[in-house]
């Protein structure tokens, strides 16, 4: 043990030089961890951040386009847009954090059991992760929702199992190709048992890859979540939800009514990007190897 | 070849059988008691009980499996609560819509995607290839619901270049007549450019759409694959060898580049296919996504179905396709495999 | 100096190549020049600028290559001043080149047959009707086992030692004056490495084709070259014929190389390893000696004044400020 955290140590140091490195060599990456944590801000303090009641409607200021008094306008309620956009922040972070930490939970032990133990675990999991890539993801996760009926809990039951293959699949290879390491061999002889090799000797390797998947997947699974509520599964109105933002501005946009379906699918598109560059930006600390 | 493509095909049952599955649990899985959902809100006790013993549901699960795949084989997808018409009439008749916008979606991401994939890999820090890693992180970000609702916006409302963001074809034209169900096509072999150029000019909003947003893995895939392949000791030889560039570029390393660019096209249908339904319903495009939307509002089940297990077999299908496509590219394929 | 004008002439070649952690002076005053039918072996550690030399005098360096001085000629053109057009003249059928691992430097999922007519279209006149007849015809001429079948095989079919040998047919497809083998046998085992050495050797003997034979291998180039150019950190240190240089080198360095080399005279025990590493050549402060450092005969002036060039005998040239010296026999 003694020896190994003397040898990590130096490790660690470089991985912290070149964090530092990626950081002030690419300043989009550095944006991004600073976006990242303005919507970090609005998704916890979103309800004392908002200037208005996101749901109070208010009939005289119906459909009014941005002013000093509403910033992003009103929507066919009045309700003030940029309220419901700070609101909304909460509902789709919680949608996609505990989406994608389901599947990273799942993912990574059912990848981990199959890498480790090979033959029919292996097979039953590989078909699964198959099974479940065979359909069109989002048109899978339609279907799930529509199923088990209409509710948030649904619409991340959904997004978590279509991610599901993605993390099986990393982990499975990284515990794969170890599994025969001498570390591990090493660790079997002094008496550990299979689950606390996998735990503490196997299971850390797959932790790097495994960041930037779930930094990649957060703004996916952000998009499949706006998505469905778009298509009216989920999320219900009056509830704020992008997506649902989106599709209750779609009908005014034709007429000129911008503002409504604008900022928030903009607000969208912008939390995704911020997602993806840290996908990209991690993927530059974690693997400099695969950089592109 | 032959003996190539049989086995590819071989191996794609077990996703058949897989998709068939989760379709059948999915459906069983409906909250509450199915027969009441399928006989609908206002349906006696009786009525219930009829419908139940009518589905099968009075029966035990592989039982209930067996039936399904009875009716599956019979092409009896089951009838819509809404319309009362059979599901499977009303998928095939609304599918050439949707395949024509994919398709058209596709072909206007390769044609974008590829080139500038290419470009950007053979201008390595050039301000193309910057602008390629930009435009790749941005297109994977975008919504498709809003960039079709800006895309129309801007077109229709603010320049007025392009018809109104509804339908296939606009109301004063007669649809061509069905022979492949692709209006495109369908206007060509009627030789009347007037629709033709009608269907493109409702169908070009929509595929931009959906080709904006797969151009982005494409492009990605495109340029990190034709690096690869341009730093690879056989281009070397080929240049040692005094081949033009012309031949390099395209013969030796874009061949090779492709295989990477085949595989990635998989997740591409997944996305596309996905998005399909999303694009459908901002431009009213009376494809199966539209169809399925539909059905969702008035918690009609049997269509649902019927569109998932379509767009399952669909996807599984091209991806056959794909995988026949690498076996034709790659010689390598056919002996390991 | 031989009266006629050499094939090729490399003079005061230096080259650097831009990295994102600082410029690499990969090759500083070269010169070099091989006549025709001559085989000519460079030596020196991996890392030394052998493979970038040949490849910045076919002119395919990467993009981040800068040419900072020199001249290369060959059979009379200015191979630097040349345009791409003319360099793919010249690149295959004057010049042609084969590359240590074959298997990878053979497109993977080309018929070997086509990569070998795409070259004959290219730079011969063949009828589209006779080119597999003349591919076929290549393939015989390295002694490929059932050459009409090989045709239509794929480079993943083969063996390593099957692959080289298609490489060496394409490479001689054109009849090349000269031919530049990069490490041609590594990567190989060691019988088929005989026989590859044996079949090109013995192809350029009759097609009186000149050879530069790139190697590490001071004992597999003393066997088939005619002449040694000895390279060091980007440097040419000294070059000689073959005897010659095993008999008197001049260089230290040179000298510690044939002592490091086994041969059947040598026991194992007295074999030397040469201290030190390669100087990085990302520095900008390189001594004008780049061998200063590991060298036991070092002066002060190694790292100063401009490297001197000494001719001991015609052919015999050493880059170095303290040769070794021999008294008169």
């Amino acid at each position: 043990m003694g020896a190994s955290a003397t040898i990590a140590a130096p490790g660690w140091r470089d991985t912290w030089k070149h964090v530092r490195y990626v950081a002030t060599d690419n300043p989009v990456t550095l944006g991004a961890f600073a976006l990242f944590g303005f919507f970090l801000l609005l998704a916890l303090f979103g309800p004392w951040i908002a200037p208005y009641d996101p749901l109070m409607s208010d009939t005289t200021v119906a459909l009014k386009p941005p002013s000093a008094a509403h910033w992003f306008g009103t929507d066919s309620l009045g309700r003030d847009i940029l309220s419901r956009i700070i609101v909304a922040a909460q509902l789709d972070f919680g949608i996609a954090v505990s989406a994608v930490f389901a599947s990273f939970f799942l993912g990574s032990a059912l990848g981990c059991l199959a890498g480790f133990y090979g033959g029919w675990a292996d097979r039953i999991i590989g078909r699964i992760a198959d099974t479940i890539m065979a359909f069109p993801l989002f048109v899978l996760a339609m279907g799930i929702v529509a199923a088990l009926g209409n509710s948030v809990a649904n619409i991340i039951l959904a997004t978590a199992i279509i991610n599901l293959p993605f993390y099986i699949r990393v982990s499975r290879a990284e515990v794969n190709v170890r599994r025969n390491a001498g570390y591990v061999e090493a660790a079997r002889l002094a008496g550990n048992s299979d689950a606390r090799i996998l735990a503490l000797h196997l299971f850390p390797n797959v932790l790097p890859p495994m960041m930037v998947q779930i930094s990649l997947n957060m703004g996916w699974a952000i998009l499949n979540a706006a998505g469905l509520s778009f298509i009216g599964l989920g999320v219900r109105p009056p509830q704020a939800e992008w997506g649902i933002m989106v599709a209750e501005g779609a009908t005014y946009i034709i007429s000129g009514e911008w503002w409504i379906a604008l900022f928030p699918g903009a607000t969208l598109m912008l939390v995704v990007f911020t997602f993806n560059l840290l996908g990209d930006g991690l993927r530059d600390i974690l693997d400099p190897r695969t950089r592109t | 070849m032959l003996k190539m493509i049989l086995r590819r095909l071989a191996g794609a049952i077990p996703n058949i059988v897989g998709v068939v599955i989760v379709t059948f649990l999915l459906t069983r899985a409906l909250p509450g008691d199915p027969a009441a959902y399928f006989a609908g809100p206002s349906a006696t006790t009786e009525a219930i009980e009829q419908i139940r013993a009518q589905l099968g549901l009075d029966k035990s699960l592989p039982h209930q499996f067996v039936l399904y795949l009875k009716e599956l084989a019979s092409g009896d997808l089951g009838n819509s609560l809404s319309t009362g018409q059979p599901v499977l009439a009303e998928i095939r008749t609304r599918l050439p819509a949707s395949l024509e916008l994919t398709l058209c979606g596709l072909v206007l991401a390769c044609v974008t995607a590829i080139p500038l994939g290419v470009l950007a890999a053979t201008r390595p820090g050039s301000w193309i290839d910057h602008l390629c890693r930009m435009l790749a992180t941005a297109g994977v970000s975008l919504p498709t619901f809003f960039t079709g609702l800006l895309l129309a916006y801007v077109c229709y409302f603010l320049l007025g270049i392009s018809p109104s963001p509804v339908g296939r074809l606009d109301v004063s034209f007669p649809a061509p007549a069905t022979v492949t169900g692709l209006y495109l096509v369908d206007s060509l072999i009627a030789r009347d450019m007037e629709t033709f150029r009608a269907a493109a000019a409702q169908l070009i909003l929509p595929a931009a759409t959906l080709g904006l947003f797969v151009m982005a893995p494409l492009m990605r895939m495109t340029r990190a694959s034709m690096l690869g392949v341009l730093s690879s000791d056989f281009i070397r030889t080929a240049r040692a060898s005094g081949l033009s560039g012309t031949k390099v570029l395209y013969t030796y390393a874009f061949r090779n580049a492709l295989l990477p660019i085949v595989t990635t096209l998989g997740m591409v249908f997944s996305f596309l296919l996905g998005s399909n339904v999303l694009v459908e319903k901002v431009f009213a495009w009376p494809g199966i996504g539209s169809y399925v939307i539909e059905a969702l509002v008035s918690s009609d089940y049997a269509p649902v179905q019927g569109f998932v297990l379509t767009m399952a077999l669909v996807y599984v299908m091209l991806n056959l396709a794909i995988d026949v496509m690498y076996g034709v590219i790659d010689p390598r394929v056919g002996i390991e495999g | 100096m031989n009266a006629e004008a050499p094939l090729l002439s490399v003079k005061d070649y230096s080259l650097e190549f831009r990295t994102r952690s600082g410029t690499v002076h990969a090759l500083e005053d070269v010169s070099i020049e091989v006549a025709r039918g001559e085989t000519v072996g460079i030596v020196g550690e991996s890392g030394s600028g052998k493979s970038v030399l040949s490849f910045g005098i076919l002119r395919i360096l990467d993009a981040a290559a800068d040419v900072r001085a020199g001249a290369i000629s060959f059979a009379g053109m200015d191979m630097l001043a040349a345009k791409e057009s003319a360099l793919q003249q010249v690149r295959g059928r004057e010049i042609a080149m084969i590359f240590q691992n074959p298997r990878t430097a053979l497109n993977p999922i080309r018929k070997i047959g086509r990569q070998i007519e795409d070259v004959l279209r290219t730079h011969t006149s063949t009828l589209q009707a006779d080119l597999k007849k003349k591919a076929i015809e290549c393939l015989a001429q390295v002694r490929i086992t059932d050459p009409e079948r090989r045709y239509s095989a794929y480079p993943f079919e083969l063996s390593g030692g099957q692959c080289q040998r298609v490489m060496i047919a394409l490479a001689l497809a054109c009849n090349p004056s000269l031919l530049i083998a990069d490490e041609p046998t590594t990567g190989l085992d060691v019988t088929t490495q005989a026989a590859i050495m044996e079949l090109v050797s013995e192809l350029a003997r009759e097609r009186s084709m000149a050879t530069i034979l790139i190697t590490h291998d001071l004992a597999l180039a003393s066997e088939y070259c005619d002449r040694i150019v000895v390279m060091h950190a980007g440097h040419v240190v000294e070059s000689a014929p073959t005897a010659r240089l095993f008999e008197r080198p001049r260089h230290p360095y040179t000298a510690r190389l044939i002592a490091s080399t086994p041969s059947p005279e040598v026991e194992i025990d007295s074999l030397a390893s040469i201290p030190g590493n390669l100087p990085d050549l990302r520095r900008n402060d390189l001594p004008k000696c780049r061998f200063h450092a590991r060298c036991d005969r070092a002066v002060a002036q190694c790292t100063v004044g401009p490297l001197p060039e000494a001719t001991f005998e015609p052919g015999h040239r050493v880059r170095c400020f303290n040769p070794l010296a021999y008294t008169a026999p």
